[in-house]
């Protein structure tokens, strides 16, 4: 226990004196060390001014509005410990931005002295300093520092499509703050529930994502395809189901709005020529997400036949690497669970995700009557990098033309 | 100095034999061993070659460098001289000129100074002067460095002294095999070269030496270990304790990259920017007073050519200010470069 004194910092090169606009402690209050106690006034800054011990404020010598000069005692303080007074601490207080920095120790006092290798290496190749961690003295970025963030980065532009690396494990730290009860099922998180998390974290962590929805009336879609479903299953042997017919009608719009059908790959941005299209199945507890490639070139009946293979495969666990690679664009069939409304997290590294809702029948009001009408909501969930709404506004417009328009003579099934 | 047994001649390299990958067998030769051999094959090669020098002939030379040579190629081409080192290297400067191949020896890198006014007015600038006309093609050979007890006349590293004269070339050895081939390349070369050989590696540095005629180009530097974290730019015995340091350090996982000199005036200014670049962390060593050494010379190499690649303030190890090398125990080791002060200076460089 001892009283010390807080002193008015030197808050500038060539500052003298400072005003003190408002207090921010009262006494009795207990601040910790770096804690604000005061704003304060220069003719060059306005400033916080941290307190520079741990301990209960005993009085306030300086008024609001007084101008003391540099060094001059502001307050009184009982502190807990016997700090030494530390007269770096209070100077190193100089502007708001600098008062972030005096709370960090020597240990990084060399952060931001950059070498000319690690300017050169960062400026060439657009690296934010202050994202990169220092390994050398004090805290230094050193070259090998910034030459391992720019490997880093084209490994991960190359090893996109399988996003597990290192940096990105953060769905794998351990809760210590989640407690088990007696009961508690402990599951260990690993293979595809562990790929599948590491996916989604690297996706939401690095994909500013924006959302959008539209409601489509499938209502001819519906007549149609009821009218063909059977004969369909009895000469195919699967079923003509809808979701064969909003990929048709996607994979459309897709080359129409070739900027959906894309890539973030970090300085660029990767425009896909093929159509690929990942659907999620799922499979148990399983989720995989298999891909059809160049939808735009199949028919109807072709996307059909792929689907029933894909679940087919899925269900007996026949899937194989090459059936999930390069996808360019995911649908979701999530309205298979009734859903009319959700939030697809983007498939990482694509630009967008759409989800497929459940059908359902709905009263709605064409030329001022009303109508049963089959409605689907369809949801999008867009890389903002990559695209911006007008882009995917008209690329789901264009999407429910498509489909509001879907007859035998539009869209054959053969 | 040190004494040593006479050997005939013939038997000298039958001393000890390694086994080579292939299964030929190499010998194995000390640094001084290697000057020998390199002085006896140029003497057989070219009947130009001779020798002289202090207590070279018959002696054998203090340090035995031409032990043997007189025995073999007899008086007129092992000559012993008197105690002056401006004759040795006058007589050697215009034995040159007139198309012989002298190897001159100084006993002492110290006692080189009487010489220095043939050595730099002279032989260094007869081609420039004479406008092509004459050419002195002359080696002179030195023993350098300390480590040795030798004290002030016998420890000195001078070669600072001549490191800015342009027709002069200096070679700086760090091993045997580099020894044979950097001599025998010195007294084929058309203009003068100083060959300074470290007395303290004479017989502590051994190695495999190949018995073919080879040669060594002057003027280039050698990538002794190649590394990743930092860069050791240095030359003669100093080279043979960075390699040494950086093998310790390697089980630190500090991946040290060493370029050897060999020549050290005039400097292969690509080689150097080369390694500098590679880590961007650089250090200097020689066994030299600091200030003016070559070092300094190779530092304002790398500040001038590669700043955007450099990521630490070039260091500089070397010997300290002092006149000359203390013969005090103590003080000599503080004085000579060694394998610890290379390592807690490798350690630091990497750290930073």
């Amino acid at each position: 226990m001892g009283l010390e004194k807080i002193t008015m910092p030197q808050l500038g090169e060539s500052v003298t004196e400072g005003t003190i606009s408002n207090w921010l402690i009262q006494p009795g209050d207990h601040v910790s060390k770096y804690d604000p106690i005061a704003e304060v006034l220069t003719d060059k800054v306005n400033a916080e001014v941290p307190s520079s011990f741990t301990g209960t404020i005993k009085e306030l010598i300086a008024q609001e509005d007084e101008t003391i000069a540099v060094g001059d005692v502001m307050c009184l303080i009982e502190t807990e410990t016997n700090e030494k007074t530390s007269e770096s601490n209070v100077s190193k207080a100089k502007t708001e931005t600098e008062i972030n920095q005096s709370h960090e120790t020597n240990q990084t006092d060399m952060k931001k002295r950059y070498s000319p290798a690690v300017l050169r290496l960062a400026q060439e190749n657009s690296i934010d300093l202050s994202e990169v961690k220092g390994n050398g003295r004090a805290g230094r970025i050193t070259r090998k520092d910034i030459e391992k963030v720019i490997a880093d980065r084209s490994n991960q532009v190359e090893s996109a499509p399988m996003p597990v690396d290192k940096e990105n494990n953060r769905s794998n730290k351990s809760s210590d703050n989640i407690y088990t009860q007696a009961g508690d099922k402990e599951i260990p998180v690993t293979g595809i529930r562990k790929a599948i998390a590491n996916n989604m974290v690297r996706s939401t962590t690095e994909i500013p994502h924006a959302w959008m929805m539209i409601e489509v009336d499938v209502t001819n879609l519906v007549n149609y395809r009821n009218a063909e479903k059977d004969a369909f299953k009895e000469t195919e042997g699967y079923n003509l189901s809808y979701f064969a017919f909003f990929l048709n009608a996607i994979a459309k719009a897709l080359k129409k709005f070739p900027e959906l059908n894309s890539s973030w790959a970090g300085d660029k941005i990767v425009q896909h020529k093929d159509i690929n299209l990942s659907i999620a199945v799922a499979h148990g507890k399983e989720l995989f997400v298999p891909v059809i490639k160049n939808v735009d070139e199949k028919s109807i009946k072709g996307i059909a036949k792929e689907i029933d293979q894909l679940s087919k495969k899925a269900r007996n666990g026949s899937l194989t690497q090459e059936d999930m690679k390069g996808g360019t664009f995911t649908v979701n069939n999530t309205g298979s669970f009734g859903s009319v409304q959700s939030m697809g997290v983007i498939n990482y590294p694509q630009a967008a995700i759409l989800q497929v809702e459940s059908i359902v029948k709905r009263p709605v009001i064409i030329d001022d009557m009303f109508a049963a009408r089959d409605m689907v909501n369809l949801c999008l969930s867009l890389d903002h990098r990559v695209l911006d709404g007008v882009i995917s506004g008209q690329f789901m417009s264009h999407i429910k033309g498509i489909l509001e328009n879907i007859s035998g003579d539009t869209t054959p099934i053969y | 100095m040190q004494k040593m047994q006479p050997m005939p001649a013939q038997n000298q390299f039958m001393t000890s034999y390694m086994e080579t990958k292939g299964g030929e067998m190499m010998p194995v030769l000390s640094y001084i061993q290697a000057v020998t051999k390199a002085l006896q094959e140029e003497m057989e090669r070219d009947e130009k070659v001779f020798v002289l020098g202090e207590d070279v002939g018959v002696r054998g030379g203090v340090f035995r460098a031409t032990d043997g040579l007189y025995q073999q190629f007899g008086e007129s081409r092992v000559i012993d001289t008197p105690l002056a080192e401006s004759a040795i290297a006058g007589v050697g400067i215009g034995a040159a000129m007139y198309g012989m191949r002298p190897v001159a020896e100084m006993q002492f890198a110290d006692f080189i100074l009487p010489a220095v006014n043939q050595i730099i007015s002279e032989a260094a600038k007869m081609r420039y002067r004479s406008n092509n006309d004459w050419t002195c093609p002359i080696t002179i050979r030195a023993p350098y460095g300390g480590g040795v007890h030798g004290a002030l006349y016998h420890s000195q590293s001078i070669e600072a002294i001549f490191a800015n004269q342009p027709g002069l070339k200096i070679v700086m050895p760090s091993s045997p095999y580099d020894v044979k081939g950097l001599l025998k390349a010195a007294i084929r070369d058309n203009d003068p070269v100083l060959f300074l050989e470290h007395k303290r590696a004479y017989r502590s540095i051994k190695e495999e030496v190949p018995d073919t005629d080879y040669t060594l180009p002057i003027g280039k530097a050698d990538v002794k270990r190649e590394g990743s974290d930092i860069t050791v730019i240095t030359y003669g015995l100093c080279v043979q304790w960075a390699i040494k340091a950086a093998e310790n350090l390697a089980a630190e996982g500090i991946d040290v990259h060493i370029l050897d000199l060999r020549t050290i005036y005039p400097l292969d200014q690509e080689a150097i920017k080369q390694a500098a670049s590679k880590t961007g962390k650089v250090l200097l060593i020689t066994e030299d007073n600091k200030e003016g050494s070559i070092i300094g010379e190779v530092a304002a190499i790398i500040s001038e050519h590669c700043l955007f690649d450099l990521d630490a303030p070039i260091k500089r190890l070397a010997g300290p200010d002092v006149p000359s090398m203390p013969y005090a125990p103590p003080l000599e080791k503080e004085f000579m470069i060694n394998q610890d002060k290379i390592e807690a200076a490798m350690r630091d460089l990497a750290e930073f």
